[in-house]
């Protein structure tokens, strides 16, 4: 297929006319025209999988409700981005993946820098209508320099997806079904004995939640080094 | 929402499984606290000598969640005595901090409390202290709860601005200032 | 191979075949041969060597003749004898009964005038139970083969595209796509390349529909891929078939090698220039990797899991190719559908649903197995004619159609023609074919709640509704069942249930409400008495009865 020249589409998007190439997406289209829509697993300069459903929206005469990050605009298209449909089923996924593990913002790593957190609150979700799972999970902390903790992980896989497409390591990857599904680094070894990893960090930059950390960040770790005060000893000889 | 009397308010704060940082919040009002205190009488409170919950109380802050037999009884009497009942701070509106036991069967957390890390009279309590729940639970899993307020601890300002919206029988539109975690 | 080759073999078969006066079928596929069919099969043949009538009396194995239940099944002459359960010590009495037409022991004797025979009709499973499937030559003696030689010698691709169009053949997976759309689609799409996939990764629960087409007929689904890859331009071809039909696998490899050996599949089929390889690859058990997507990212190499369609396999599919993927039922219809004529197909069943469909009718019910019916037959034929009704005199309660992605239809629509349109419209699918009956003993809340489980364990993982979606309405599901549950769980199981639908990316989860739906609609009386009497209608499951929760 050889498309020198890219069509230029004209589309409704929440009641604004936009115009976008063909090979856009509506989210695309929607961001350059000011339109927010809610995404979570999608991150800008990684391969786009319209896993989380955040950015759903409905395109008229379809039927199914359609990912915005992977939908690609058409000529005519109408978009509805925000109605109070919508409005639930992005309240109930959030409600869902903070069901799912255990997000105790208040003492996690990235508490007011967590996009998980951040969602919930723009969206207005105050409370989780439904009961929470309570899965015991692992931690991993065998890096030295970084640590996975699985109570914070929404399985966007954006580690996954900068590891392999940016990185080119794919030391990350998924394992397992359904809630059982976690992510792993080199076929569920611990990331320390991880041979693929090269330590670039770009997965604990890329993800949303407090999964994927630098280790020293949180409070418990900020040691105090007082061994550089040796005199703390000598005026104690000094004060027998 | 049922409107709140202009006149002196009933207003309760209860203290149930957390650390007490919301009330410490509240008190972290500083002189807005007089402002309150012309509007409210507070009528059970952590903070004042009232042994049992009254009937008639028109607003209730709730600290904490629900963790054991005792914290059940009182919120289901807490809930039958009070027009509007807010869940005040992660714990009650999550289960924070609490409920991070729940992970681990309760038998087990028992022993390391009352056990390992006893250092005198090694034994789980039977008698005296309520009994632990298997799960933690928000007071929404068991009660109907009227607003919510979260954070941990939630600012005294929204504290405020909260109580004093419902006084003013409105619904407190909390979205931009109140979060889960602070 | 040519076309003259092709008649010799069929006429040289069937006339070895007519130098016996009698020829007793046995069944060896997986139902059978677990009950022992193939000692069966190996006494039959000492037995007749032992008297001397192997020359008059030949032993072949076949394929299913679909009352499993009854197995092992043995007929003879044209299936004017049939017998069930059979023993390899009852071949004497079998051998008895069919040469010296001695009459042979109740027990074993099985009526084949039974409604459920008769009531059938035979497109897909026409020669099963009447071939021996690790022969090509049956096949082709039972006019195999002609289909594709028709189409590669006499008709252009878009010839046979219009036939499967005119037959109004619909997708047999389950989502009932119109088929001829599908081909038309893939034939149009650009691509240097292009595939085709038979889906042989059956996985509801108790559904076994194509794996007995497998077993019983390879060489019909391998005529019906080339014939495909024909039409749309493809010349490599995947059956991707799970790995816990060995039996299926191991007859489709066998019949893979006999059409490669002889010029059946391959380069330049029937001296024409249309060449087309196809290969088995396994599934390794994971439900997800039915819907289209998962299973190209599986052949591919990668994880099975699906991804948002738009782009469409036709457009772009296994390697970015324009890729045709069809059910095995659906390829099963092919050749039958050429050498008759689309005309002839439309001509059987409803205005929208053509010719019949396979089924596997199982639960309480008298007569389980596989059955094939004509389109538009009601459901209350199949059950209490077919299926000879609900054993013991119990009550009918419901039946489920389209496994975990399917609903429960109550008695009052018993009498619905059974096609796609009606039953959607009762909430349910056509599916797959996966028919299970329930009576009185059965929980409705119970049987929503074993149709999340499945779909629970089975969710990939990959997106946030389907994940976590089904995990909590399961436990909701759990929490009625165990008398824990409030009204308010009712009503988090409605929100839940419709998200889950409308939100989740794949067919998977876009259908796993189905189940609790259709019994959320037909028996909320069920659901009550557990939550608000702490009662199981069924007395299955033992709900507790809780204290009311204080304004909850």
């Amino acid at each position: 297929m050889n498309n020198t020249a890219i069509e230029i589409c004209t589309l409704i998007i929440e009641n604004h006319e936009c115009g976008g190439r063909a090979d856009q997406t509506i989210l695309e289209v929607a961001e350059e025209n000011g339109i927010f829509i809610p995404t979570l697993c999608r991150l800008s300069g990684l391969s786009n999988i319209g896993a989380c459903r955040m950015c759903l929206v409905e395109v008229k005469g379809m039927n199914k409700l359609m990912p915005a990050c992977v939908t690609k605009v058409q000529e005519g298209m109408v978009v509805t981005v925000n109605n109070e449909r919508l409005a639930e089923h992005r309240r109930l996924a959030l409600e869902m993946l903070f069901s799912e593990r255990n997000h105790i913002c208040s003492v996690c790593v990235t508490n007011g820098h967590c996009d998980l957190q951040f969602l919930a609150q723009k969206l207005g979700v105050n409370h989780i209508t439904m009961p929470y799972i309570h899965p015991l999970m692992p931690v991993d902390a065998s890096h030295p320099r970084f640590l996975a903790d699985h109570n914070r992980c929404i399985l966007c896989t954006r580690c996954v997806r900068v590891c392999q497409e940016v990185e080119g390591a794919h030391t990350w990857d998924i394992m397992g079904r359904g809630t059982k599904a976690r992510v792993i680094t080199d076929l569920n070894r611990p990331w320390g004995e991880s041979e693929s990893c090269t330590g670039c960090g770009k997965c604990v930059q890329v993800c949303p939640t407090g999964a994927l950390s630098e280790k020293g960040q949180a409070a418990g770790e900020m040691l105090k080094r007082r061994t550089f005060l040796p005199y703390l000893s000598m005026m104690r000889e000094v004060g027998k | 929402m049922t409107k709140v009397k202009p006149t002196k308010a009933r207003v309760a704060t209860v203290w149930l499984d957390g650390c007490s940082g919301c009330h410490m919040s509240l008190l972290d009002m500083d002189e807005k606290l007089i402002l309150l205190g012309e509007k409210i009488e507070l009528v059970y409170s952590p903070l004042v000598d009232a042994k049992d919950f009254p009937e008639n109380v028109d607003v209730a802050l709730v600290e904490g969640s629900i963790s054991s037999e005792e914290d059940l009884h009182k919120i289901k009497l807490i809930r039958r005595n009070t027009k509007v009942l807010v869940a005040l701070g992660d714990c009650s509106v999550t289960g924070n901090i609490p409920s991070m036991r729940t992970v681990f069967p309760l038998a087990k957390v028992m022993e390391r409390v009352y056990d390992e890390n006893a250092t005198i009279n090694k034994q789980v309590p039977t008698k005296v202290v309520p009994r632990l729940l298997e799960r933690v639970m928000p007071l929404h899993e068991v009660v109907k709860v009227d607003v919510y307020l979260p954070g941990c601890p939630p600012s005294a300002d929204n504290i405020f601005f909260a109580v004093s919206e419902l006084l003013e029988g409105r619904v407190p539109e909390m979205t931009s200032t109140a979060r889960f975690g602070a | 191979m040519n076309q003259d080759d092709l008649t010799s073999i069929a006429a040289q078969t069937k006339q070895s075949e007519n130098r016996y006066d009698h020829v007793i079928k046995v069944c060896v596929a997986a139902g059978c041969l677990s009950a022992n069919s193939e000692q069966v099969k190996t006494q039959l043949e000492s037995e007749l060597k032992q008297r001397g009538l192997e020359t008059c009396c030949k032993v072949k194995g076949v394929g299913c003749m679909g009352l499993c239940a009854a197995g092992p099944l043995v007929s003879a002459d044209a299936n004017e004898l049939m017998f069930q359960g059979v023993t390899p010590a009852d071949a004497s009495a079998v051998i008895d009964s069919v040469v010296d037409k001695k009459p042979a022991p109740a027990a074993i004797v099985m009526d084949s005038q039974l409604d459920f025979f008769t009531g059938q009709k035979k497109i897909v499973l026409e020669n099963s139970g009447e071939i021996d499937p690790e022969r090509v030559e049956d096949y082709i003696a039972a006019d195999g083969y002609e289909a594709l030689f028709h189409c590669i010698t006499k008709l252009k691709p878009l010839g046979v595209i219009e036939q499967v169009t005119k037959s109004g053949l619909r997708g047999r997976g389950g989502a009932g796509f119109p088929t001829g759309l599908k081909w038309t689609t893939v034939a149009k799409a650009q691509g240097a390349r292009k595939y085709v996939i038979c889906n042989a990764d059956e996985g509801d629960p108790g559904a076994f529909m194509d794996r007995s087409v497998l077993e019983s007929d390879p060489h019909r689904v391998l005529e019906g891929m080339a014939i495909a890859a024909y039409a749309v331009g493809a010349s490599k071809g995947f059956i991707y078939c799970r790995a816990e039909y060995p039996l299926a696998v191991k007859r489709l490899r066998i019949a893979i090698r006999q059409a490669e050996n002889n010029g059946l599949l391959g380069m330049n089929i029937g001296d024409t220039h249309f060449d087309f390889k196809i290969e088995v690859r396994l599934g390794a058990g994971a439900f997800v990797c039915g819907e289209e997507t998962a299973l190209i990212a599986s052949i591919e190499g990668g994880r099975g899991t699906p991804r948002p369609r738009p782009p469409f396999p036709a457009q772009e599919g296994l390697w970015k190719s324009p890729t045709l993927i069809n059910n095995v039922e659906t390829f099963a219809n092919i050749p039958p559908i050429i050498r008759r004529g689309g005309d002839w197909f439309a001509s059987i069943g409803t205005d929208k649903s053509k010719g019949t469909k396979v089924f596997a009718l199982a639960g309480r019910v008298n007569n389980t197995g596989l059955i094939e019916v004509p389109m538009g037959i009601t459901l209350r034929e199949i059950i209490f004619k077919l299926g000879g009704g609900i054993p013991e005199g119990r009550r009918f309660k419901a039946v489920q159609s389209g496994g975990p992605s399917g609903g429960c239809v109550p008695e009052q629509y018993l009498d619905i023609p059974v096609d796609y349109d009606s039953l959607a419209s009762v909430g349910s699918i056509m599916g797959s074919g996966g028919m299970i009956v329930m009576d009185e003993t059965s929980c409705m809340v119970d049987v929503a709640k074993f149709f999340m489980d499945f779909c629970m364990s089975e969710s990939c993982g990959k997106c946030v509704p389907c994940r976590v979606g089904t995990t909590q309405m399961h436990n909701i599901l759990e929490r009625i069942t165990q008398g824990e549950a409030g009204p308010q769980d009712l009503d988090l199981l409605t929100r839940l249930t419709s998200m889950v639908k409308a939100a989740s990316l794949c067919g998977l989860g876009q259908t796993a409400p189905n189940p609790t739906l259709t019994t959320l609609r037909y028996f909320m009386d069920e659901y009550r008495a557990h939550i608000e009497e702490g009662r199981c209608p069924a007395g299955i499951c033992h709900p507790a009865k809780v204290e009311a929760e204080v304004g909850a």
